[in-house]
């Protein structure tokens, strides 16, 4: 085990984010802020109907119109029409349609991209939209789930001959515990629908460089690595021509986690073209045309005794992939597979998913994938059977959670947690909650008539950071591996580049990979300077997402900087004339031990490194030290979320009143950063459980397809979180630290809901779908109220 | 998204505005921007002209004409609910925009603008129908008055015709009224389900009078007549709540994802008792 961080350095300090002036002070530099000479503005003209064939299709009409240079459907784009891929064939038999970026004949959701127009302004580019004449053959479109599997429901992909896209099975041995149960809790709850919003639209420019073969392009972005091979895959650019960057990037949530279509017709026009392309997303798009995340219809049920011991959990999950299969689209309920049985011990797990096509938008990776919907059912089905056995919530918790001691354990859903202390997390956040007087009055309340009744919402969570161990990945037909990479270049100077291969979207990587890399060096963490996002500097990487940056990509700094040392320290025994066990590297340079007088800065030995002059023989010029790191396997954070839930009931308006979170997500590098982590995600999650959901109507219509009418929680709607944490350090990590950015979401949501219906259940109410909007809340009641008398 | 192409021009008088108007066979009238920019951008409209009056300085002053409060039509909802003549004489006017979106909008929207765009979502229509407000229209045959019972037509639809320009709104003034707009909404910054505005005059413990106006429970603002009538004498929370259980009475209410009619009626009894107990300071 890691010990706890020394503070004498940076490391563990809650430092100001280094990134902010820049931010503050608008001297950013967006995608589209980019402005290179001869750029072609391309606007899209997108499906208004979620099911139709295209009858007739003639662009030609947009290219009379003023400014319009060109304008493409899929006919007179032909082989540059590239494909998306999908990169993650979950099983043997997984139907996988073809995904053009422009529609060919068939449109099958709302946004769908159908011709583009490029003119030498936004402007005119959006007008002449308008001129293109299309005309559509509606189909019936379907868009309930279960319906889609139906063998008589209109098929999506004429070639499949089927909505289903794969069927997913893990476990068995559920029926033999559940015949030896005296409780079985069945529930079906539905993960709605939500839309990842970030707060910068997608953008993407693509240019053809001048004089050489390389193509650049710049995108909001996530994953500039996983994308440049993905481009050379699709569009047969080279890779070695291919250079992305991600400049900066406003937010992703997994919604730039992505190869879209706009990326693909951008480069591919540039390419055509042989001048810049550069696309701007408007917000009517982003809710139509980013991917959407979760919907997932699950069927749940858990088997215990009568005393409270869990025996076995059945999961049947159905899985709504949309109108096709975006790059991970099939993989992400799997990635929540791992996570039903959560922190509970259990004899026997069962897990099934079915994918399945509709006339939706795609769906794909959204904050914390997968991973959020299986904590909620998890810990919605927990409180169930709870209240089935008349017991406490956190006393059946308890009762079947992993003790502190018990780790390193191995859960039935095959994972190795390496560590975890759940009591430990579980007291403080009841002592920071006043769990008994929040009771005390909830009693009151209950036997008063309130009209406003208060509920109490628990969720003990787990989940796995740092995506991932190749083997694994490679295991689960993932077609990529899970490592990341590290350069820490010290310059003649004395100054730092710290080149990651991971893509920070607002993070704060910047400050916390100069923490870890000063704590080793000795340095002042202003001395370095973090090179990202751009696959011309920072070469090898694995991007962003998965709470995998720090998880992942902190170990292979740590071992690039440990790198780093192991040359310098040959290079100072030279000098200093002694052999290299000799030296201690201590504050930022190599002393003689013993001797701590004769002693050699770092920066001192960069110096030499770079003239050469008197470098011990078979050592190399420059001072750098790099490494790539698959990780040996995930980490497990941890966490005790209580919220306290005021649900009006005249009105159905539900209000949170108090949040506790108390997180452990081992040793933290920057306790502001993690804090700031944590108050986003539980944002989100709340997000999820009061606000969010994106709807449509049988006709395959968004129903909410805009900001005014999709509701995300902004700070008037949010109490003042009360967060706090345990710490204990990973083990299979170098610095001891776990991955914090999805935490808060997926802990969140069922402690909101697990409140609410605690608030209700005297009235005989069990459960209350998501988003909990005042008409679903105040509906329930009256349901409720009817099925009693 | 970005608008189809217009014409623009910015007036610095009504008549000049007028003129604009009536040269153009499809203008907008731009004050705060605040509807009009968001239906542009979306392309719900694409009108051959705007013509921005938010330089029409008799338009945007706050008065005091004897019984009267007059808004200039191009008074900012942060200039209305901080003016202390609003707070003290049309407190109600002043709540309700307090409820109006985020500070921002409030500092660039305008209380008149709103009322002209009369979106059924919208917090001070049924301000001005309760209050029996007065809308002053400027037009080519001159200026007309035309009373809030007869200026909401329906959603998006006013009395204001294609050439005319609504220039102020004159609200009677009610000192010493008891008043609260009680704004049902999902998040703080979002439009209302239901809105209930509610003024008593009190005498002796009693409701002496009542005006109650109800938010998004039709096309148009809607007065609760019968509300008003059955609260003339109450005293106690069991009176309040019997009289605003008549405020479903007559309503067909629109059903959408925030809520159906079934809702809405039970919404607009619940926040009438609520608005009405608070304006009357009964509990």
């Amino acid at each position: 085990m890691t010990e706890t961080l020394d503070t004498s350095t940076p490391l563990g300090r809650p430092i100001k984010r280094k990134e902010d002036a820049k931010l503050l002070h608008g001297r950013t530099n967006w995608t589209d802020n980019i402005q290179l000479p001869g750029t072609l503005h391309m606007a899209i003209l997108r499906s208004p109907l979620a099911h139709a064939k295209i009858t007739k299709l003639d662009v030609t009409p947009a290219l009379s119109q003023p400014n319009v240079i060109a304008a493409y459907s899929a006919e007179e784009l032909g082989d540059l029409n590239g494909s998306i891929p999908c990169v993650w064939p979950v099983t043997d038999d997984i139907v996988m349609p073809d995904f053009p970026s422009l529609a060919k004949g068939k449109v099958r959701q709302v946004g769908d991209c159908v011709a583009v127009v490029l003119a030498t302004d936004p402007e005119h580019a959006a007008d002449a939209l308008e001129a293109i004449e299309v005309e559509y053959e509606p189909l019936s479109a379907v868009v309930d789930m279960e319906k889609a599997l139906d063998s008589s429901s209109p098929v999506i992909h004429d070639d499949a001959g089927t909505n289903k896209c794969y069927v997913y099975n893990l476990g068995g041995g559920y029926d033999d515990v559940k015949s030896k149960a005296d409780v079985i809790v069945k529930r079906r709850f539905i993960n709605q629908r939500l839309i990842p919003t970030a707060m910068e639209p997608r953008a993407v420019v693509a240019a053809p460089m001048g004089m050489s073969d390389e193509m650049t392009v710049w995108s909001s972005t996530q994953i500039p690595h996983v994308l440049r091979v993905l481009m050379a895959l699709v569009t047969g650019i080279p890779e070695n021509n291919l250079r992305i960057v991600a400049p900066d990037v406003g937010g992703g949530f997994g919604g730039k986690l992505q190869l879209y279509r706009e990326e693909v017709l951008a480069t591919q026009i540039a390419r055509k073209l042989g001048r810049p392309v550069k696309w701007t997303e408007t917000r009517s798009e982003d809710m139509v045309a980013t991917h959407h995340g979760r919907d997932q219809i699950q069927d749940i049920e858990i088997a215990a005794t009568k005393d409270g011991k869990i025996l076995g959990l059945k999961v049947d999950l159905i899985a709504n992939m949309g109108a096709y299969l975006q790059i991970i689209t099939p993989g992400i309920p799997l990635l929540g597979m791992f996570m039903y049985p959560a922190i509970y011990k259990m004899d026997a797990y069962d897990f099934q998913c079915t994918g399945v096509f509709t006339n939706t938008t795609p769906t794909d990776a959204y904050r914390g994938a997968g991973r959020p919907e299986a904590t909620y059912a998890i810990e919605r089905i927990v409180d169930e059977l709870a209240a089935e056995l008349d017991m406490d919530p956190m006393e059946l918790r308890e009762k079947n959670w992993i003790k502190h001691e018990e780790f390193p354990y191995s859960t039935v859903a095959g994972l190795t947690y390496d560590t975890g202390n759940y009591e430990a997390a579980t007291a403080k956040a009841l002592d920071l909650f006043g769990m008994d007087e929040l009771r005390a009055e909830q009693q009151r309340r209950r036997e008063s008539g309130d009209p406003v009744q208060l509920g109490i919402g628990i969720s003990t969570f787990t989940e796995m950071c740092g995506l991932a161990p190749s083997r694994t990945l490679g295991a689960l037909k993932y077609v990529a591996g899970g490592w990341e990479h590290a350069t820490i270049r010290m310059l003649p100077t004395g100054k730092v580049e710290l080149i990651t291969g991971t893509s920070p979207h607002g993070q704060g990587h910047e400050t916390a990979w100069s923490q870890i890399a000063a704590s080793i060096l000795g340095i002042g963490v202003e001395d370095i300077e973090v090179v990202h996002g751009d696959t011309g500097r920072a070469p090898y990487g694995m991007d962003t997402y998965g709470s995998r940056s720090l998880a992942v990509g902190g170990q292979a700094i740590k071992k690039a900087a440990d790198n780093l040392i192991e040359k310098a320290r040959v290079i100072a025994a030279h000098q200093l004339e002694c052999s290299p066990g000799d030296l201690e590297f201590v504050e930022g340079e190599f002393r003689v031990k013993g001797d701590p007088e004769k002693a050699q800065a770092i920066g001192a030995v960069a110096f030499e490194a770079f003239t050469a002059h008197n470098l011990p023989d078979g050592v190399e010029p420059t001072l750098q030290g790099e490494a790539t790191v698959d990780p040996e396997d995930f980490s497990y954070p941890h966490g005790t979320h209580l919220a306290a839930m005021e649900v009006d009931t005249e009105t159905g308006k539900v209000t949170l009143r108090k949040y506790v979170a108390v997180d452990d997500v081992g040793n933290q590098v920057n306790p502001m950063i993690v804090e700031g982590q944590v108050h986003g995600g539980l944002a989100q999650g709340i997000g999820q459980a009061l606000y969010e959901g994106a709807f449509y109507d049988e006709d395959g219509l968004p129903l909410n397809a805009n900001l005014s009418t999709y509701l995300i929680p902004a700070a008037p709607d949010l109490p003042s979180f009360i967060t706090d944490h345990t710490v204990t350090p990973s083990t299979t990590h170098p610095l001891g630290t776990k991955g914090v950015g999805e935490a808060g979401a997926i802990a969140s949501t069922p402690a909101i809901i697990n409140g609410i219906v605690d608030a209700l259940r005297p009235m005989g109410v069990t459960d209350v779908a998501m988003p909990a909007t005042p008409m679903t809340v105040w509906k329930t009641i009256q349901a409720a109220k009817g099925g009693q008398a | 998204m970005i608008p189809a192409t217009f014409d623009y021009t910015k007036v610095s008088t009504v008549d000049e505005a007028l003129s604009a108007l009536a040269d153009s066979d499809d203008a907008k009238i731009l004050g705060g921007g605040q509807s009009l920019l968001p239906v542009l951008r979306q392309r719900l409209n694409a009108p051959e002209l705007i013509v921005d009056c938010s330089g029409i300085d008799e338009m945007k002053g706050i008065a005091d004409a004897g019984d009267k409060v007059v808004i200039g039509a191009a008074a900012t909802h942060h200039a209305v609910m901080t003016d202390p003549l609003v707070k003290s004489s049309v407190a109600l006017l002043a709540q309700a925009t307090e409820t109006v979106a985020d500070p921002q909008i409030r500092h660039r929207g305008t209380v008149g603008g709103s009322l002209a765009h009369a979106d059924p979502r919208a917090d001070q229509p049924p301000v001005a129908l309760a209050l029996d407000a007065e809308f002053t229209i400027a037009g080519p045959s001159g200026r007309r008055t035309v009373p809030a019972a007869d200026f909401f037509q329906g959603p998006f639809e006013t009395s204001v015709g294609e050439d005319e320009l609504l220039v102020s709104v004159a609200f009677p003034k009610y000192d010493g009224w008891g008043t609260h707009y009680e704004k049902f909404n999902r998040t703080a910054q979002a439009w209302s389900i239901v809105g209930v505005a509610a003024a008593v005059r009190m005498d002796g413990g009693k409701i002496a009078e009542a005006r109650i106006g109800l938010t998004n429970v039709g096309g148009s603002p809607v007065r609760a007549t019968a509300v008003e009538q059955a609260l003339v004498g109450a005293t106690t929370m069991g009176d309040i709540e019997a009289a605003a259980a008549k405020a479903s009475q007559g309503l067909e209410p629109f059903s959408d994802e925030d809520a159906d009619a079934d809702f809405r009626r039970h919404l607009a009894e619940v926040l009438t008792k609520r608005a009405v107990a608070k304006a009357a300071g009964i509990e």
